[in-house]
């Protein structure tokens, strides 16, 4: 299968500390690929790295066969990365109309599609068009943020942990949408709650302390105690 | 009671003028998370282009159209060259936008010669009417009317348009922007360009108000409009509006009851937000 993603030794820095030590890993096209490991391990600096907004000092990151290592974080979206970070990043103060019109670059009828898709699967983003993000529940805020990041022309999609505080009811939910979306788009998602990675991944990496100790297919994790319990704290 | 009228029109005239060189800041300060000492010399461009401009075609609107055009001018060269380079680093922001500041200033001087200027009132807007007892001068009703068609027209922008949209997207979240795939940056230009050209705007309508000008203006009116992105909140358009108002208000008032403590009580209402509303009277 084509590699869509290849993200190779890649070391990252924060101010002076060498966060990304050696994180490698691919995603190919039309599979999600679970970043797995502990609490600060770099996982978001890792997604972050790839959108150049954390951009790495050595290492190489191409897409689609191109070197996007060094470009600008608009131009690496542009070239067809979604990104749905940790925090969501919502703007705040704007409706959820606003937060979906920032990201609608073109007003056609595939964009249209889309927002179509994205209200029947979240009838609550319509329920709230014109209220405030900021004041949308948890489970509301990531599903405003991934809806967000479907309606460019992504073909691939960056989503840090979607699960994260959220109550089982509503994870699922995110979860659903998410495995709605992997029919078109290729995924690369951090998730700790591994019951929901390994349902959802066709293939894992892990990261632990800053460095890619592991990679493979989804369905060997699941089996090996060993990994489970040395890297994710998995007993 | 005349006399009170005449401080509330003068408090709002000034507020206007204030407003003018807040709003850019605040834009600046918000969206490019960038601290721009240099904004008051473009206040003071824009008073110096307006009254050469305004002596040389006779039309004092041209003069306005001039200054404005002065100040997306050196907006756009500042941000180019100046700010461009050190975006994210505040320190060096504020070192070299102090030197900016200090480098336009004595530019005036070399241009215009180190003396003040007078600046005319044009004739159309000269002298006052009277309405009862109470005797309204003309020029500051137009500086608040411009004030606010400044006012709407920005807001405008900001709430109708997608360039709007994305500057007010950005001031909340800036890397986010960027990760929907939008050049922030060039946004960043327009902002600083039009933050620019609003200052010196303020500084052209400035010039007939007092009736002379000089090189070192700006930073008497900086200091205010840094007041006011304090108390207006930073980054937000609309306080900053009713926070010139409510600077320009109080200046008017204490510089008629207790001329000593003008600035010093627009401080204190400043470090009174600072304690109580750090983020700002009009932020959410
Ligand atoms: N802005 C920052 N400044 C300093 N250290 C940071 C910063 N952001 C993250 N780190 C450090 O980088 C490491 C990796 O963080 P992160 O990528 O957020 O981990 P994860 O997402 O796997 O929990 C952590 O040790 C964290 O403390
Ligand atoms: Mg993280």
């Amino acid at each position: 299968m084509e590699n869509l993603l290849e993200v190779n030794n890649i070391h990252t820095y924060i101010g002076q500390y060498h966060i990304l030590q050696g994180v490698s890993f691919t995603a190919r096209k039309g599979e999600v690929t679970v970043l797995l490991g502990r609490n600060g391990a770099g996982k978001t600096t890792t997604l972050r790295s790839i959108m150049g907004l954390n951009p790495p000092r050595t290492g190489t990151i191409t897409f689609k066969g191109e070197n996007i290592q060094g470009m600008e974080t608009f131009q690496i979206a542009n070239r067809g990365i979604g990104y749905v970070p940790e925090n969501q990043g919502l703007f705040s103060g704007l409706t959820v109309e606003e937060n979906l019109k920032v990201a609608m670059k073109k007003q056609d009828d595939r964009t249209q599609k889309k927002l179509e898709t994205v209200l029947r699967l979240f009838p609550d983003l319509k329920k709230y068009w014109k209220k405030e993000s900021g004041h949308l529940s948890g489970g509301q805020k990531q599903m405003l943020s991934i809806a967000r990041s479907y309606l460019n022309d992504n073909e691939l999609l960056l989503i840090d942990e979607p699960s994260k505080g959220l109550a089982p009811i509503i994870v699922e939910k995110v979860m659903n949408f998410i495995d709605e979306m992997k029919e078109e788009t290729t995924i690369v998602l951090v998730e700790q709650n591994f019951f929901m990675a390994s349902s959802i991944g066709n293939r894992f990496s892990i990261i632990d302390d800053g460095k890619t100790v592991a990679s493979g297919s989804m369905k060997d994790l699941i089996g090996d105690e060993f990994m489970k319990r040395k890297y994710l704290g998995i007993a | 009671m005349e006399q009170i009228l005449n401080l509330i029109i003068n408090g709002f005239a000034t507020g206007m003028l204030i407003f003018l060189l807040a709003a850019g800041l605040t834009l600046i300060f918000g969206l490019m998370d960038v601290l721009n000492f240099s904004h008051g010399a473009f206040f003071a461009w824009g008073a110096y282009v307006g009254v050469w401009f305004f002596s040389l075609s006779g039309s004092f609107l041209a003069s306005l159209i001039a200054a404005m055009i002065a100040g997306l001018l050196l907006g756009a060269l500042t941000e180019r060259f100046i700010i461009k380079p050190v975006y994210g680093n505040h320190t060096q922001q504020i070192l070299i936008t102090l030197g900016l500041m200090l480098v336009l200033s004595e530019m005036l001087k070399v241009f215009w010669g180190p003396n003040q200027l007078q600046a005319k009132t044009p004739d159309l807007l000269t002298g006052s009417w009277l309405l009862g007892d109470v005797i309204i001068i003309k020029y500051r009703v137009f500086i608040i009317f411009t004030g606010l068609l400044v006012f709407t027209i920005v807001q405008l922008i900001l709430k109708k348009t997608r360039i709007g949209l994305i500057v007010r997207a950005g001031v909340m979240n800036q890397e986010m922007v960027q990760s929907l795939g939008i050049n922030i940056k060039r946004i960043f230009l327009y902002v600083f360009m039009v933050g620019s050209a609003m200052a010196a705007l303020g500084g052209a309508l400035l010039g007939p108000y007092s009736g002379v000008i000089y090189a070192e203006m700006g930073m008497e009116f900086a200091i205010l409009a840094f007041i006011v992105v304090v108390i207006g909140g930073l980054g937000s358009f609309s306080g900053s509006m009713l926070a010139s108002i409510i600077v320009g208000l109080t200046g008017s008032f204490m510089a008629f009851f207790v001329p000593e403590l003008s600035l010093a009580a627009n401080m204190l209402i400043m470090l009174v937000v600072l304690m109580l509303k750090p983020e700002g009277l009009f932020q959410r």
